[in-house]
């Protein structure tokens, strides 16, 4: 599904988001605060890089037999009560959604927070069909009610300043709200509780599925997620199939890192166990609990380069330590997942020409692959993504032919000498107080920055003094 | 104790563009006793290629760079990135061919970044030098990420009797150079480097001290074209002294 913003090519879109001013300001102090709290959050767990490696290496074996995994999890769920569905594409999740509310006549969904729902874009095809699609974490409320996409994994109205919040809310909501969270946080609650009541299904996503026991887990903050899990009656998980892990003890193990990693905190306020729907004699509960499990592109990767992009737990992370996602946020990437795994994932479900611009998003500093949990090469994958671009001709053929000119003068130490000469002939008439100014043809760099001449003597040359 | 032999590499923004870098190593490690020499025949590592996805041709440079230092003793580069890009990429790089495979792996195992050479293989912690200043220190991203160093330029840096080194905010934030992307994205770059630079100069110190030449173009060129008094300067400038503020 190819969203307007992708008409626009990607080093403008970034241009854009460096001149808007309330972006700038919002992002800075959001994601100088989760770098904070997350670095405050390992400081004290000294068995943090351990647990690391072991979540990893719990991903990577699980991956090795994801058939058996994901068939155990099916099962435990069929046995719970609930219903499983496969689906290749994205398209055969959103038709399942579809499906259920048509045959169950359901005319309004909550939601919970979820990027796969978000990947399939879900709540479009909802309008489409006449369900209404009610986002219940508080973030994911904001940027529906302004008509937006997530720019962040885990706190997709990070974009917007409280201010702009306040304004939305007045505007949309009738009223005349302060620029206070608190005071719009409860706004959103009253507005919402209305919506849990009467919702006919609640729509999920899942951060683990465990497979011997058959139990969802939801990673959530405000509660909302254990409110679409038991009010309406039809509960419907959509879960990438990644997303399977062995026992409850190995979700121990993600649960110590993962919102550590996310905002700092030891666990999340909430975490939300779905094991089955309403059983006979429960109170509470649905009346039906369906999983979604949804490949799209995933599994073709388990053998793929793009296979540890698999392991990721979404926690958001490598965006608040990127230094091009501080500087553009995440809806100058284009597309569902922002940031430098958002590009990884990118390529994985709409295919490396997708990346084309977006796989040199990053000055590959290693600041993604420091704090991921699951130690994901982000570097390294984003560097074999622009080895496939080159190899499949996807990257321009002028770059192509730059880089093999380079290539021959790495070469041959003499057309690289003779180059350095050349070189500082043309430089002449741009150098001034020993500084290039301006450059034509490197406008790119001297438009902002000096560079420093071609030296009068380069090392080499000047060798000959000091060799002795 | 015979004494240790270094090679040089120098790395082509350091010949081509701050060959006075190479200078002050040379100084440097001849002042610790060190015998330097100047394999020739250098040009780049190839980490150009490498980092855009062009494998082959990173290949052919690697391997033609593992030849013209296969007699070194020890290699000392004055730049973390070029450094990373010999010790953790060319095995891989040259993984088809076993000889220049093994050539690779014995070239990554003598080969340092000029701090860690003086820290790790010197054992030097302080080097004498009548540099006089406010310092502060960018760790570039390879050296830090890639090579997990960041006390051994600072030792260096505190153990300069006349340097007062004071801690740069955000030291470990990439200043937006990262190769052909400050070219792809300037404007990303820029504004990636107006906070290093907002950074340096809050700190108040009178040069910027950094051990890789793609960090030092950038960060440079940004304080020079703000009119700055602030230096961007290496390491080994520091050390060999005689480049007074």
């Amino acid at each position: 599904m190819s969203d307007p913003i992708l008409a626009t090519p990607f080093p403008r879109r970034a241009g854009a988001a460096l001149k808007d001013d309330f972006l700038q300001q919002a992002l800075t102090i959001a994601t100088t605060k989760f770098i904070d709290l997350r670095k405050e959050a390992f400081a004290t767990l000294p068995e943090g890089d351990a647990l690391r490696d072991r979540a990893r290496a719990i991903k990577e074996a699980t991956l090795q037999r994801l058939d058996y995994y994901l068939e155990q999890l099916a099962d435990n769920v069929q046995r719970l009560g609930g219903h499983v569905h496969w689906a290749a594409t994205a398209g055969e999740a959103r038709e399942i959604v579809l499906r259920l509310c048509r045959e169950r006549s359901v005319k309004m969904a909550v939601k919970s927070k979820s990027m796969a729902t978000e990947e399939i874009h879900l709540n479009e095809a909802l309008e489409h069909a006449g369900v209404t699609p009610i986002e219940t974490d508080l973030g994911e409320y904001i940027i529906q009610l302004a008509h937006e996409r997530p720019s962040h994994i885990i706190a997709p109205a990070i974009h917007k300043t409280k201010g702009q919040v306040a304004d939305l809310f007045s505007r949309e909501l009738k009223g005349q709200f302060a620029a206070d969270p608190e005071v719009l946080t409860a706004v959103a609650r009253r507005e919402l509780r209305q919506k849990f009541l009467q919702a006919d299904m609640g729509i999920t996503g899942a951060n683990f599925a465990v497979a011997d026991t058959g139990t969802l887990v939801l990673v959530t903050n405000e509660g909302n997620g254990r409110m679409v899990t038991s009010l309406p009656r039809i509960h419907v998980a959509v879960m990438g199939m990644e997303k399977v892990i062995p026992s409850m003890t190995d979700l121990m193990v993600f649960l110590a890192i993962l919102a550590r990693s996310a905002t700092g905190q030891k666990l999340s306020s909430y975490t939300t166990l779905v094991r089955g729907p309403r059983r006979p004699g429960e109170l509470e509960g649905p009346e039906e609990l369906h999983l979604i499990l949804m490949d799209n592109g995933r599994v073709r990767q388990i053998a793929g380069t793009l296979r540890e992009a698999l392991y990721c737990l979404r926690c958001g992370a490598c965006l608040n330590v990127c230094p091009v996602y501080r500087q553009i946020g995440g809806h100058a990437y284009g597309y569902t997942y922002p940031g430098p795994i958002g590009i990884l994932l990118t390529a994985m479900l709409e295919g490396d020409r997708s990346v084309k611009d977006l796989a040199h998003a990053s000055s590959l500093c290693g600041a993604c692959k420091d704090v991921c949990p699951v130690r994901i090469d982000i570097p390294r994958m984003l560097i074999e993504l622009r080895e496939h671009l080159d190899r499949g001709r996807i990257a321009p053929w002028h770059e192509r032919a730059l880089f093999g000119a380079a290539r021959r003068l790495m070469e041959s130490p003499t057309l690289f000498h003779a180059s350095a000469r050349v070189g500082r002939w043309l430089q002449r008439p741009f150098v001034s107080g020993g500084r290039v100014r301006r450059l034509p043809g490197f406008g790119g760099w001297t438009t902002t920055r000096d560079l420093p001449p071609v030296a009068p003597r380069t090392f080499t040359e000047r060798w000959k003094d000091l060799a002795r | 104790m015979t004494a240790v032999k270094a090679s040089i590499m120098i790395t082509c923004l350091g010949d081509l563009l701050f060959p006075e870098v190479g200078v002050a190593m040379v100084t440097v490690l001849r002042r610790l006793g060190v015998t330097v020499d100047f394999p020739p025949g250098q040009t780049c590592c190839g980490m150009p290629l490498f980092n855009s996805g062009f494998h082959e041709d990173a290949a052919r440079v690697a391997a033609r760079t593992v030849r013209v230092f296969e007699q070194a003793e020890h290699v000392v580069v004055p730049s973390g990135s070029c450094a990373w890009m010999v010790k953790t990429e060319y095995p891989g790089l040259l993984k088809h061919d076993g000889a220049l495979r093994a050539a690779a792996e014995r070239l990554a195992g003598r080969t340092r970044e000029l701090s860690q050479f003086l820290v790790e293989v010197l054992g030097v912690t302080r080097v004498e030098s009548d540099f006089k200043g406010r310092v502060t220190y960018h760790d570039s991203c390879h050296l830090l990420r890639g090579l997990g160093e960041s006390r051994a330029p600072r030792t260096l840096l505190r153990g300069v009797p006349g340097v007062e080194l004071r801690e740069l905010p955000g030291a470990d934030q990439c200043c937006g150079f990262g190769g052909s992307f400050s070219v792809r994205l300037p404007e990303v770059s820029t504004a990636i480097l107006d906070k290093k630079l907002a950074s340096v100069e809050a700190t108040d110190a009178d040069c910027l001290v950094a051990c890789d030449g793609g960090c030092l173009m950038q960060i440079g060129g940004g304080l020079s074209r703000r009119g700055s008094r602030v230096r961007a300067l290496h390491l080994a400038q520091i050390l060999a002294g005689g480049t007074q503020p």
